[in-house]
């Protein structure tokens, strides 16, 4: 069997963050066992609320990160055994602020060539060629090749990001976040261009973002994310349509979709996200879970897999012999 | 509009100086707004929304100017009251709840100190009859222990938590008319669905109006009775929310529907429609049509003069040339598959 294009294996990390002045330093478990297969051509999304450690996990797969215990692994390779810049031409990220993650000083030819200087390929000829060619294929004009990002608006300049993401021909993109600083007309053009260019290229994304209705259109397969555990994940249509853990059913029910009348959902969460730094006992949905039931608050619940979805809930364990 | 208007809008202009010219940010709006109504006011960046929640408050920058033929709030001339008399006004019969509670609250005084204040400031009230408010008001909202909170700072809640106090210090006084410039934009979807629905209870339970401006339109179809959309400074689609969604008659409108995928309806992985182009210059007067640039049914009548609203009922018009059979039609095209 071949091994996953990328894979992460009970990885967790944590950090030590201060709770004040002359306060004990404590330990914040950002991705608390995590363990994920990303599939040459898929595009896994990665959801859950601001803080369950979903920006962590980008980080670890870009290899900016390194996890505490676990592993992570590139075909089978371990990804810290690897060099750096050999990781760096084979997975990519695109962010989600592309006002922030562009030099302002370097103008947009510069910005999309550095990482062919970077990995020294081609000479400056070749470089320029390659420039001109990417920028045709994510739709930036050649005159912008001498503009300066300020000169450019929110889709151009996300146009850039990707095209310099691309530009050493990596597998994997991690799009963390790609369309939310951009407007609605913007954002569907971005999401079509990352999808002609998953099908041209043959790319495998791995697309983090709190809008449901974005990794509903992109995802294949989607990993549902809840203070550093993946509590559920299932093929796109599986976990749309028939969700499973009660987080994701709440996650599913707060979704706005354009239709008017239909009012506004009441999810039965209760108020608060977590602290993550006191993490509850048992499951760790338990305080906010409407179907919550005494076992919850002592034992964590098992991981119960079956054809390709996996499910971290006492519900479903009692439901699937 | 069902019922008698509490805020009446009619030549609202916004202009700000420059170096380079004149901006015009907003230009010409004109609407109406009734008691114990949700008004939606949607559109991209730039295109005016949250200049014209300032301007209505009089809280514009220093440098722009505000000027309306009618500016009427519950029989009094917005547009003629000065500073002093607009203060006594603000935070008591008109409130307004921004986007970043982080920055709308101030960071050096305690949740309690600001909630009492906006009381204090409008009210013959006790510290003691405000601070009884505040409590009680922060348990409507859904914050537990709200007595020992109000000793609490900003840094010390949650986004979530931030917010709801937020919406609590613009129920302090009661208002008539809250305006809510994206609300819930910083927040995550489960905690987004909760405020809204808690804004909706107490709006129902206190009636009041309220100007909710966002470029959300799924917030936009779930809580609006009526909806402006907004373009490069002017409403160009106005009506009822059912009929903007199901016969959208502004190409902007029809196009903007058209971005966003709609779960059980959009094809998983299909093309999304988009619209190319970007929003033109706000400098100076737009000779015709600031749509036509990006438009696919522009014609060189739409590059002359301006544009009127066409009114289709008392509380449905649109800004194209194209006539209102065209437009249907156009809608109606688009949304077969």
């Amino acid at each position: 069997m071949t091994p996953p294009l990328l894979e992460m294996r009970d990885v967790t990390r944590s950090f030590e963050v201060s709770a004040g002045l002359l306060r004990r330093r404590r330990t914040l478990r950002a991705v608390n066992g995590v363990s994920l297969r990303l599939e040459k051509g898929e595009v896994l999304g990665l959801v859950g609320e601001s803080g369950c450690g979903k920006s962590t996990i980008a980080k670890m797969l870009l290899g900016l990160l390194p996890p505490q215990s676990g592993a992570i692994l590139l075909e089978g390779r371990s990804l810290a055994a690897l060099d750096r810049k050999a990781v760096a031409r084979r997975i990519q990220p695109v962010f989600q602020d592309p006002y922030s993650s562009l030099n302002p000083r370097k103008t947009v030819g510069a910005i999309i060539a550095l990482p062919l200087r970077v990995h020294g390929i081609g000479d400056r000829r070749e470089r320029r060629a390659r420039v001109f060619a990417m920028m045709d294929r994510v739709g930036l004009a050649p005159r912008l090749h001498a503009s300066f990002p300020s000169q450019l608006s929110g889709g151009q300049r996300q146009r850039v990001a990707i095209a310099r993401a691309l530009i050493t021909a990596p597998e994997i993109l991690i799009c963390d976040e790609p369309t939310s600083a951009l407007d609605v007309s913007v954002q569907s053009q971005i999401l079509n261009l990352l999808q002609d260019l998953r099908r041209e290229l043959g790319l495998t994304y791995l697309l983090i973002s709190h809008n449901l209705a974005v990794v509903e259109h992109m995802a294949t397969r989607v990993a549902v994310m809840y203070l550093g555990r993946i509590v559920e994940e299932a093929a796109s249509e599986t976990l749309f349509g028939r969700p499973r853990h009660p987080y994701t059913e709440a996650l599913l029910a707060s979704v706005l979709t354009p239709e008017p009348g239909l009012g506004l959902p009441d999810t039965g969460l209760g108020a608060a996200f977590p602290n993550p730094l006191e993490p509850p006992s048992g499951c760790a949905f338990h305080p906010r879970c409407p179907k919550a039931m005494p076992l919850c608050r002592g034992t964590p619940p098992p991981a119960r897999s079956k054809d390709g979805a996996r499910v971290e809930c006492h519900l479903c364990a009692a439901a699937v012999p | 509009m069902i019922g008698e208007p509490i805020l009446e809008v009619e030549g609202l202009d916004v202009v700000i100086p420059l170096l380079a010219g004149t901006l015009r940010p907003v230009r010409d709006l004109a609407f109406a707004v009734a008691r114990g109504e949700t008004f939606c006011i949607v559109g991209e960046s730039g295109c005016g929304k949250s200049l014209t929640a300032l301007a209505l408050m009089n809280l514009l920058p220093r440098r722009a100017r505000r000027s309306a033929r009618r500016l009427r709030f519950a029989g009094t001339d917005l547009a003629r009251l000065d500073e002093r008399r607009m203060a006594d006004l603000r935070g008591d019969r008109i409130a307004m709840i921004f986007q970043e509670p982080m920055t709308a609250l101030n960071p050096a005084y305690t949740i309690g100190n600001q909630l009492e204040e906006a009381m204090l400031r409008h009210r013959r009230v006790s510290r003691a009859e405000a601070r009884d408010r505040a409590i009680f008001l922060l348990e409507k909202v859904g914050i537990t222990a709200a007595s020992s909170r109000l000793r609490q700072y900003p840094h010390q809640l949650s986004g979530g938590l931030r917010q709801r106090v937020m919406i609590a210090m613009a129920l302090m006084c009661g208002p008539e008319l809250i305006i809510a410039d994206e609300p819930t934009t910083a927040l995550d979807v489960t905690i987004q669905a909760q405020i809204l629905h808690l804004l909706a209870a107490l709006q129902r339970e206190f009636r009041m109006a309220v100007i909710l401006i966002t470029h959300d339109l799924g917030i936009v179809a779930r809580v609006a009775d009526r909806v402006a959309v907004m373009y490069a400074g002017q409403i160009v689609e106005t009506g009822a929310v059912a009929d903007i969604f199901a016969r959208p008659m502004h190409p902007y409108t029809q196009g903007l529907l058209r971005c966003i995928p709609v779960p059980g309806r959009t094809r998983r992985g299909a093309h999304l429609g988009s619209i190319p182009g970007l929003v033109p210059s706000l400098m100076g007067e737009l000779a015709g049509c600031g749509f036509r640039n990006r438009c696919v049914y522009a014609s060189p009548p739409c590059a002359a003069g301006g544009i009127g609203l066409v009114p289709l009922s008392p509380q449905r018009a649109y800004r194209c040339l194209l006539p209102p059979r065209e437009c249907a039609a156009n809608a109606a095209a688009a949304a077969a598959p």
